[in-house]
């Protein structure tokens, strides 16, 4: 569950996002959508307390973001857009460590990292170190340390950028069914319409860091009197192609992702 | 909440001990000295009256093994940083306090292994312990002086974005505090304006406190060495938390 009310954030001159308001219910598979820079990745970060807002208010899961910090943390799982696993560690210390920070209890720890490696295949690579796995393997694991704390909401940051195609379809396959499952929350941003309208069951297109609509897949297109989803998407946010800002950090991440 | 400094700790002490090329690159330099000095300025010390030079060099060595390994240790920060691991532990449940203590004192553990490795090195070179009912408390000092250290590498490392630039940073910085700190010669010796300098070098006073419990004659009052570095630690750890409490992704 999450609740914006006249979200902010500016740094410097440059205000990245601009007076928004949403809400997703519980339950929901809520998609974030807009070009580079609209604002969506400043947004997960405020959301999931790495980032403070400049104004405005933030509530997950019936905590304030701002105030309430760590329950918030506790109760969130977030999938990074970029790697953030620990490549000298072995996939098994890597959702260990994960276990402790969550608290959770010690009997626990073992039974649900061998299940949740069990459920992403890699049982068998469980005391490799993560720098021999491949990007989708590493996305995996990524996944199940997102799950191993039993989130009540899940973040993911354009998780499928980079994968392949098995690695993708796996990724949405299990989304779909915790959300079914368990009822977990999930919020995610993407570049993929066709993810979007195929997953979400609502979605928000932001741009230049304004909210530009919001609803079903089907109410956005009628709304906007368009046939598929990515035509809406241009219609509402234009043709122009976005500058992002050159970042060296990110290139070497990326290329150490692969 | 001991669970997540623990973790931490151990997590930094194992990356450590994957890397064999860091736990042997870092013996290089100080090895190197020990070598250099020990034997080069050894018989000119001796003439002029001032004892066994190896017994007042080793001391410095440890200081200095340590003084480098433990202000680098913020690299691993930086590393984190740009390599997504930190926001791991950013978005976890955990105090920041608490991810600043653990790293912390896992870095100060590795840089006191390394200069343990080195005084056992040093006995090959003939130095021997002068008072073994110290020597323990000559090994916790060491454990101090990198907590200390490595607070200060970790606080800078926190506000540096440039994995390059700190490397380059730290050894514009370290490299006059280990020279003039007493590490290789006496600082009483030293013209007075740059006895002065070594006064307000707090490394002077860690260098010190070695000479106190590995070596033989030390320059200041225990307690005014104490007193250094105690005060300079709860300072650094105050700066720290304030820092990492403010970092953002």
């Amino acid at each position: 569950m999450i609740k914006l009310k006249n979200l902010s954030k500016r740094f410097g001159k440059f205000t990245a996002v601009d007076n928004i308001n949403l809400e997703v219910k519980e339950g929901e598979i809520f998609a974030f959508l807009g070009p580079n820079g609209a604002g969506k990745s400043t947004t997960i970060k405020m959301l999931t307390t790495v980032l403070s807002p400049s104004e405005g208010e933030m509530e997950v899961n019936g905590y304030d973001v701002i105030k309430n910090k760590n329950k918030v943390r506790e109760s969130i799982g977030v999938i990074f857009q970029d790697h953030s696993l620990d490549d000298e560690l072995t996939a098994y210390e890597n959702l260990y460590y994960h276990a402790v920070l969550y608290k959770i209890p010690k009997k626990e720890r073992n039974a649900r990292i061998d299940k949740l490696l069990n459920y992403i295949g890699l049982l068998d690579r469980k005391n490799n170190l993560v720098k021999t796995f491949s990007g989708g393997m590493k996305r995996r694991v990524e996944i199940a340390r997102g799950l191993l704390h039993s989130p009540r909401q899940l973040f993911l940051d354009e998780p499928t950028i980079g994968l392949d195609v098995q690695t993708r379809s796996f990724l949405w396959d299990h989304i779909k069914k915790i959300n079914k499952e368990q009822g977990i929350t999930i919020f995610f941003t993407t570049h993929n319409m066709d993810e979007a309208e195929k997953i979400a069951t609502r979605i928000a297109v932001i741009d230049k860091g304004r909210i530009k609509i919001e609803g079903t897949s089907r109410q956005i297109m009628e709304k906007t009197k368009t046939g598929t989803l990515e035509e809406a998407f241009l219609k509402l946010t234009g043709r122009d192609i976005r500058e992002q800002p050159a970042d060296n950090h990110e290139a070497m991440r990326k290329r150490r992702r692969r | 909440m001991i669970d997540a400094i623990a973790v931490m700790w151990k997590r930094q002490i194992k990356t450590y001990l994957r890397s064999k090329h860091r736990l042997i690159g870092s013996l290089a330099q100080p090895l190197l000295f020990l070598v250099a000095f020990g034997f080069g300025f050894g018989p000119i010390f001796e003439q002029a009256g001032r004892g066994n030079y190896i017994q007042f060099l080793i001391p410095g060595i440890i200081g200095m093994t340590i003084l480098f390994s433990s202000v680098m240790n913020g690299m691993s920060l930086i590393w984190d940083k740009q390599f997504g691991f930190l926001k791991e532990t950013l978005v976890a449940p955990v105090p920041r306090i608490n991810l600043l203590i653990g790293r912390c004192l896992g870095g100060a553990t590795t840089s006191t292994f390394q200069g343990i490795v080195v005084l056992a090195i040093s006995f090959l070179m003939g130095y021997k312990v002068v008072n073994w009912a110290l020597f323990p408390v000559g090994i916790l000092f060491m454990f101090l002086i990198s907590f200390l250290f490595t607070l200060l590498g970790t606080s800078i490392a926190s506000k540096v974005e440039d994995m390059l630039a700190f490397p380059t940073m730290m050894n514009f910085m370290i490299m006059p505090m280990f020279f003039l700190s007493g590490a290789l010669f006496p600082i009483d010796n030293f013209p007075s304006f740059i006895h002065a300098i070594a006064i307000i070098n707090p490394m002077t006073y860690c260098v010190d406190l070695l000479h106190y419990t590995l070596g033989t004659s030390a320059s200041f009052s225990f307690m005014l060495d104490m007193g250094v570095v105690v005060g300079l630690m709860v300072l650094l750890f105050m700066i720290g938390t304030y820092c990492f409490n403010r970092i953002e992704t």
